[in-house]
This record gives structure tokens, C-alpha cells and sequence, in this order.
């Protein structure tokens, strides 16, 4: 053998493992109002420091300062917060159907509730936001029926999608929300193509893409970028960094050695870094990232800071790879109680108004799920009809499948 | 009416798609100001621009995940992977996405994309630029697949390829590219000037999905072929004696079983041809409809005459291809059983 040194193979490993106290020092969170606004026409390589900063609006004492502060009247606040509250009531209706056996599964966002949020409601209502499985925010702050959404988890005979997916994979054009896939990442490389139809047709709507940090490591990530750098598409690429993806956290998809907003920088496309729980710097980043698709300077990443609070999914268990309870250590809080503290710290609300606030959501999501449960559940057997199956493969049924159609039914 | 090498009666096509409708947009590796490397989108970004016609990134995956958004806009992408070997790295928006979009959303997005890409060997081009990747895409439901074998049909089936608003395979043999090719190599190229399906009308028609055409009308074996194997079993048709009746399937799916079901029973006899590897090849699915529709025809066992289950040698390749001799050999062995 040479006297070589022999080489280490290396597996990123979290800061904690369950037994382990959380462990968050590796995220830098800087002062509210620190990082500066550039304005929308700025060069990119002027701004390459806005990747690894974090663009924060509420400060310690609840205020809303600095140059990324929004202009926003607390109306419109009020309107976000109600959408947050009403998601998170919503998902753990949605949980408890799904213990109860009626839903297959589903997919909570707690904790991640301000940026599907803040984008629908910054957002217009032509522009197409191509989702993952953990903005159905979005649906609700667009005031999407909750009795429509309640009926796609319960794959039931109102379920618009008519039992072919699965729970909480939701398809509402109207409300600008594109078909949500299963495969990760495949939707981020079509809200670009989305975006380059738009300008081809001299339209005036832009598209906005998500992808997790965990699924920024698939190919489609890397060819949204390069799609929308060479295009200049009109498109807000959005990576949710909530640390981890199931059981891998940030590190196994490269978070360690470089921000995810950094991915950006190498293919000459801005990249903004932005507390995630912050809703007003939600609504800044968006802001600025919309405004300069909509003047034809091209794309803008966003990565967002946050915490997946809850499990991955229905069929997962966090306790098993991350500390228990490691989201009371999140540096960054939570988002509805940050702007529901600013919020009363304006004057323009009071714990009462919260508490109303939460008895009004749970009275709609109550009676919603009553209504939805009333056309069926996966217990009472009221699926959509098993010859549907064959409708919707092709725009007209081929001879082929009439003829297994037909043999489904026996003929 | 004009002679059209192949090649030119798709550009033709996408030409004539270009000028009817606004939402035809046409990209690619190398597409748009060279034209193509098989030439078939020459001149057409001079004609409709580059907002219509352009070049694209080195990226498969990239290219139809951009189509498939595009399509969900409103657009009608017509794209061209460079050689369909390339195809391997889009098969998830292909397969997940372009194919589902319609399903899993209850039609709220559709996926009206063409996706032409050449495919067969016996241009030297070795296993990176020979393959016959069709069943990969006949297994996949939501996706239509269309080989033609000639100018006439080319341009008329790319017209229904691009009008039709479910995804569609457009695989284009390109060794007939530039004339009808039998399989004998050693010989002098054919043109399309001399073969009536050379002769191509200027403007609009089409030739639906789903309908399969006889080429050779006969009633001692039924050859079920597309592409370039269409003359190869011309060849070996009028080489071995054997009275075959020729379908040109045009379309692998929908599949015009119609068509095959009234030959074979007609002739009791089936040999398939494909340039494709054997094993789960688009030839086994045919075999299976074969027997379950016309079993109590049969005379012979059905006999299929395939690539084989190799990759595609380069200095080998007119070892692996399915020539006349083969295929003459199979017409033989079907009417000796």
C-alpha cells in the first residue's frame, strides 16, 4: 500500500437526533429590517448577498420595519390571518378524518401556513401557482370552497377529481392552482413553460412554481433554472426550506454547504432569502419578485426559511428521526401567532377578536366537513363509479379501453 | 401537389400548423435557426420567428416539462427530442405528467403536446442513435403513438398528431427520411421522387390517429409492420414468393385492430415485423390481440421478425437489422407449417 490518505466518505448528519436537544444554531437570524431593497431592475450580481441573508419584516416587539415592510393596510392582514387560521383548522379537521378512517390520508402544512398564504393573496388572480402537497393555504386565503376541497380528500361522489388521486393532490384552475403530481419536483419546470407561454402570447400573468428543498436535488430544478434564466420567463421559483424532507433533513440535499437560495446565483437568476414565517415579509418578497416578472425582468428565487411542524404525511413518524417536539425550538416562531402579535401591537386587534376569529373558522370548517361527509367517505363505500376510471385517459375513449370497459362490467 | 422527401413533408406540416394556428409553437435542440439536424424544421423560424420557433437547452427532461406547461397554458407545443435515444431523461414529465394531466385532474389541464423524434438504425448511428424506444410508450396510457412510413402519411398524420389534445408520439424512421429503404444496403439509395406517397399535397389534410393502411393486398400470410419495415417486407414479399398481405399499422395506439383482425382471419397466417428489440416489444402485444381475435383462424404460429435483444451494434449493424432475408425466411417457415 502507498502511504496515501486514505479517503472519507461523507454523510451529512442534523444537528439532532431524537434524545438529542434541538439543536438550530446553524440558522444565522439576523435583525428584523437588516437586509437591504434593492430596487426590482436591479443586476443580479449586485445582489448576490440577498442569497444567504434573511429578509425579515417583524421585529422583537412586534413591528413591521425596514425597507422590505409592505405597504399593506391591516384589512388586508386580517385577511391572511383569517386564511392562516382557517388552513391550520382545516388541516386538523382533515387529520382527525383521516383517523377516523374516512380519508386515506392526508398532509398537514402547520407551521408553513404564511407563504402559500401571503402568495394568494399577493398574487392575481390569471397568474398560475403549480404547487406541492403542502400549499393548500392558497385554496383557502382564495376563498376556494372548503366542501370541494373536503370532497377530493374524501374521495367521495362529489370529488371533482373523481377518486383517481390521492387525498389533498388538488386541481383548481379557477382559483389558479394547478393539478398537484406526486412526483417531486416535476411541476417547477412547467410553471416555467407556463411562464414562457405567457410571454409568448405578449400575456400579462405570470406563473409561480414550489418546490421543497429536498426535491431542489431532482433534475426539474436544475432545468427550471436553466429554462428560466435562458427565457427570462416570467415565473417566481420558490424553494420551501422547512429542513426536512421525511426523515432527511436540509443537509442531504447539499442545505449544509451552501443556502438553497445560492443555487440560484451560478444561473444569473436573483435569489432572495426570506423568513418564511414572517407573513409581511411573505408579502414583500412576492411583491418584488412579481413585479419584476411582470416587467420583463425575468425570474426570481425565493427560498423560504421555515419548520415542517407537523409529520410529513399521515404515514409518517417524526419521532423516529428528529427530536420530539423539536418545533419549540424554531427560531423563527410560528407564523400565525407572529402576525396575529403584530396585528394586536398596531392597535388593529385584540385576543378576543382571535377568539372569535377561531370560533368562526371552526363553525365553517365544522359545518363544511358535516356537508362534505354527508357525500361520502371511504367508509360508507360512495366512491365515485368504478366505470368512471376509464373516462378522462384520452379526450375521446379509444376502442381498446370501451372494450375493457365494457369487460369491467362484465360484458 | 409536390414530391417530398419525408423530412420535408414534416416541416410542410408544422409549417402549414404554424400559419393556422397561433398557439402552435415548434422548439428543440437545434431547431430553430439551424433547422434541425434532419433538416425538418429548415427555414421555419425564418418564416414565423423566434417566438415561435426556437432552440432549446441540451435538456430532455427540461424540454417537455416546458411543453407540458406550456400546453396547460393554452399553447400547442410541437417539440423535437434530437434522436429518440435522447427520450430517456423527459420519460417522467412523458409518463407522470404529459400522460396524466388530463386524468388526474378531471380535464381542468390538458397536455396537447407532439413530441417527434427519429428513431431505427442503418445509419451507422450505433446503440445512441438507433434505438425504437415505441412499446416504452404504447405501455404508458395517455399517450398515442404514431410511426409513419412515408411523405403522404407523415405530413397528414403530424397534422392530426398536432390538432389531436392528448399527448402524441411522433416516432419518424429516419433512414426513409430521405427515400423508402428495403432493408438491401448494399444497393443504390431510392428517392421519394419515384414513390407515389412521395407526392404530397402543398397545403392542409390529415390522416386520422388510429387507422392502419394495406400497402400490399395478398392472401397467403397477413405481415403486420410500420416504419421502415414496411419495405423490408415488400422486399422479402415479392423476393420469397410469398402472397403477403402488407398492413402498415401507421399508428401503434390507438391500435386499428379492425384492420388486422379482417387480414388475418382473411389469410390464417401472421408474421410482425419490428426494427425494436423482441422481448416485451411492441410485436408481443400485437401477437396477443392476434390470437385472441383470430385464434380459430390460425394456421401457423405467428412468428415475429425483430431486432434482437441486444443493444444496437454499430459495425454490426445490418447483422442486427431485420432485412428481407429474415424476413423472407419467416413468410417460408409460416406457409411450410
Amino acid at each position: 500500500m502507498s502511504d496515501s490518505t486514505p479517503l472519507r466518505f461523507h454523510v451529512p448528519e442534523p444537528s439532532a437526533r431524537p434524545g438529542d436537544e434541538p439543536d438550530f444554531s446553524y440558522v444565522e437570524v439576523p435583525a428584523a429590517g437588516s437586509v437591504r431593497r434593492p430596487d426590482v431592475d436591479v443586476d443580479p450580481a449586485e445582489i448576490r448577498d440577498l442569497a444567504s441573508s434573511m429578509i425579515r419584516v417583524l421585529d422583537e416587539a412586534d413591528q413591521a420595519v425596514g425597507p422590505w415592510a409592505p405597504d399593506v393596510s391591516s384589512d388586508d392582514l386580517g385577511t391572511g390571518l383569517r386564511a392562516m387560521v382557517k388552513t391550520r383548522r382545516y388541516d386538523d379537521r382533515m387529520l382527525t378524518a383521516q383517523r377516523q378512517g374516512k380519508a386515506s390520508f392526508y398532509i398537514r402544512c402547520t407551521g408553513e401556513e404564511a407563504i402559500a398564504v401571503g402568495q394568494a393573496l399577493e398574487l392575481g388572480p390569471r397568474d398560475m401557482f403549480f404547487p406541492t402537497y403542502r400549499q393548500q393555504g392558497w385554496l383557502i386565503a382564495r376563498d376556494w370552497p372548503l366542501v370541494d376541497m373536503m370532497c377530493q380528500v374524501l374521495s367521495n361522489e362529489k370529488d371533482r377529481l373523481h377518486g383517481r388521486q390521492m387525498p389533498i393532490m388538488y386541481s383548481a384552475r379557477q382559483a389558479g392552482f394547478f393539478t398537484i403530481s406526486g412526483n417531486l419536483g416535476t411541476q417547477y419546470i412547467q410553471a416555467v413553460g407556463w411562464a414562457m407561454a405567457a410571454a409568448i402570447k405578449g400575456d400579462d400573468c405570470i406563473a409561480s412554481g414550489m418546490i421543497g428543498e429536498g426535491a431542489t436535488a431532482e433534475a426539474d430544478f436544475h432545468h427550471a433554472l436553466t429554462f428560466a434564466t435562458t427565457y427570462q420567463a416570467p415565473v417566481i421559483l420558490n424553494v420551501v426550506n422547512n429542513q426536512w424532507a421525511i426523515s432527511s433533513f436540509q443537509g442531504i440535499a447539499g442545505g449544509t454547504r451552501s443556502t438553497f437560495a445560492d443555487r440560484a446565483l451560478g444561473y444569473g437568476i436573483p435569489a432572495l432569502r426570506v423568513d418564511g414565517n414572517d407573513y409581511l415579509a411573505v408579502l414583500a418578497a412576492t411583491r418584488w419578485a412579481s413585479e419584476r416578472a411582470r416587467s420583463n425582468w425575468g425570474p426570481t428565487l425565493i427560498e423560504w426559511i421555515t419548520y415542517r411542524v407537523a409529520a410529513h404525511s399521515t404515514s409518517d413518524d417524526p419521532s423516529k428521526y428528529r427530536p420530539f417536539e423539536e418545533w419549540k425550538a424554531w427560531p423563527l416562531g410560528d407564523p400565525i401567532d407572529r402576525l396575529e402579535r403584530h396585528l394586536i401591537a398596531s392597535g388593529e386587534w385584540s385576543a378576543e377578536q382571535g377568539e372569535r376569529l377561531r370560533a368562526d373558522v371552526g363553525e365553517e370548517v365544522q359545518a363544511a366537513s358535516r356537508e362534505a361527509e354527508g357525500y361520502g367517505t371511504l367508509l360508507d363505500g360512495r366512491a365515485p363509479s368504478a366505470k368512471s376510471i376509464f373516462e378522462d385517459v384520452f379526450e375521446e375513449m379509444p376502442p381498446h379501453l370501451q372494450r375493457q370497459r365494457q369487460q369491467m362490467e362484465g360484458g | 401537389m409536390a414530391t417530398m422527401a419525408m423530412n420535408v413533408a414534416l416541416r410542410s406540416a408544422m409549417d402549414v400548423m404554424l400559419e393556422r394556428d397561433d398557439d402552435v409553437v415548434v422548439f428543440g435542440e437545434d431547431v430553430g435557426y439551424f433547422g434541425g439536424v434532419f433538416r425538418c424544421t429548415d427555414g421555419l423560424q425564418a418564416k414565423y420567428g423566434s417566438n415561435r420557433v426556437f432552440d432549446t437547452p441540451i435538456a430532455e427532461g427540461g424540454i417537455i416539462g416546458v411543453a407540458v406547461g406550456m400546453g396547460a397554458y393554452g399553447l400547442r407545443p410541437v417539440v423535437e427530442i434530437q434522436f429518440a435515444d435522447y427520450v430517456y431523461p423527459a420519460l417522467d414529465q412523458l409518463i407522470s405528467e404529459a400522460a396524466r394531466l388530463r386524468y388526474r385532474s378531471g380535464a381542468e389541464f390538458t397536455a396537447p403536446l407532439t413530441v417527434r423524434m427519429p428513431v431505427g438504425g442503418g445509419i451507422h448511428g450505433g446503440q445512441t442513435h438507433s434505438q425504437s424506444p415505441e412499446s416504452l410508450f404504447t405501455h404508458v396510457c395517455g399517450l398515442k403513438t404514431v410511426l409513419p412510413s412515408n411523405p403522404y402519411d407523415a405530413k397528414g398524420l403530424l397534422i392530426s398528431a398536432i390538432e389531436d389534445n392528448d399527448p402524441v408520439m411522433f416516432l419518424e424512421p429516419k433512414r426513409i427520411y430521405n427515400g423508402p429503404f428495403d432493408g438491401h444496403h448494399d444497393r443504390p439509395i431510392v428517392p421519394w421522387s419515384g414513390h407515389p406517397l412521395g407526392d404530397v399535397p402543398d397545403g392542409y389534410y390529415s390522416v386520422p390517429l388510429g387507422s392502419a393502411a394495406i400497402r400490399r393486398a395478398g392472401s397467403d400470410v397477413t405481415v403486420l409492420a410500420y416504419g421502415t419495415m414496411v419495405y423490408v417486407a415488400e422486399a422479402a414479399a415479392e423476393e420469397s414468393g410469398v402472397d403477403a398481405e402488407i398492413i402498415d399499422l401507421r399508428t401503434l395506439l390507438p391500435l386499428d385492430t379492425e384492420t388486422i383482425e379482417a387480414s388475418t382471419s382473411k389469410t390464417g397466417r401472421c408474421v410482425i415485423v419490428h426494427e425494436a428489440t423482441r422481448t416485451s416489444g411492441f410485436g408481443a402485444e400485437l401477437a396477443a390481440s392476434v390470437q385472441e381475435t383470430c385464434f380459430y383462424h390460425l394456421e401457423a404460429p405467428i412468428e415475429r421478425v425483430t431486432g434482437w435483444d441486444t443493444p444496437y451494434p454499430h459495425a454490426q449493424e445490418w447483422d442486427y437489422f431485420p432485412g428481407p432475408e429474415r424476413v423472407g425466411a419467416a413468410l417460408t417457415r409460416v406457409m411450410e407449417a
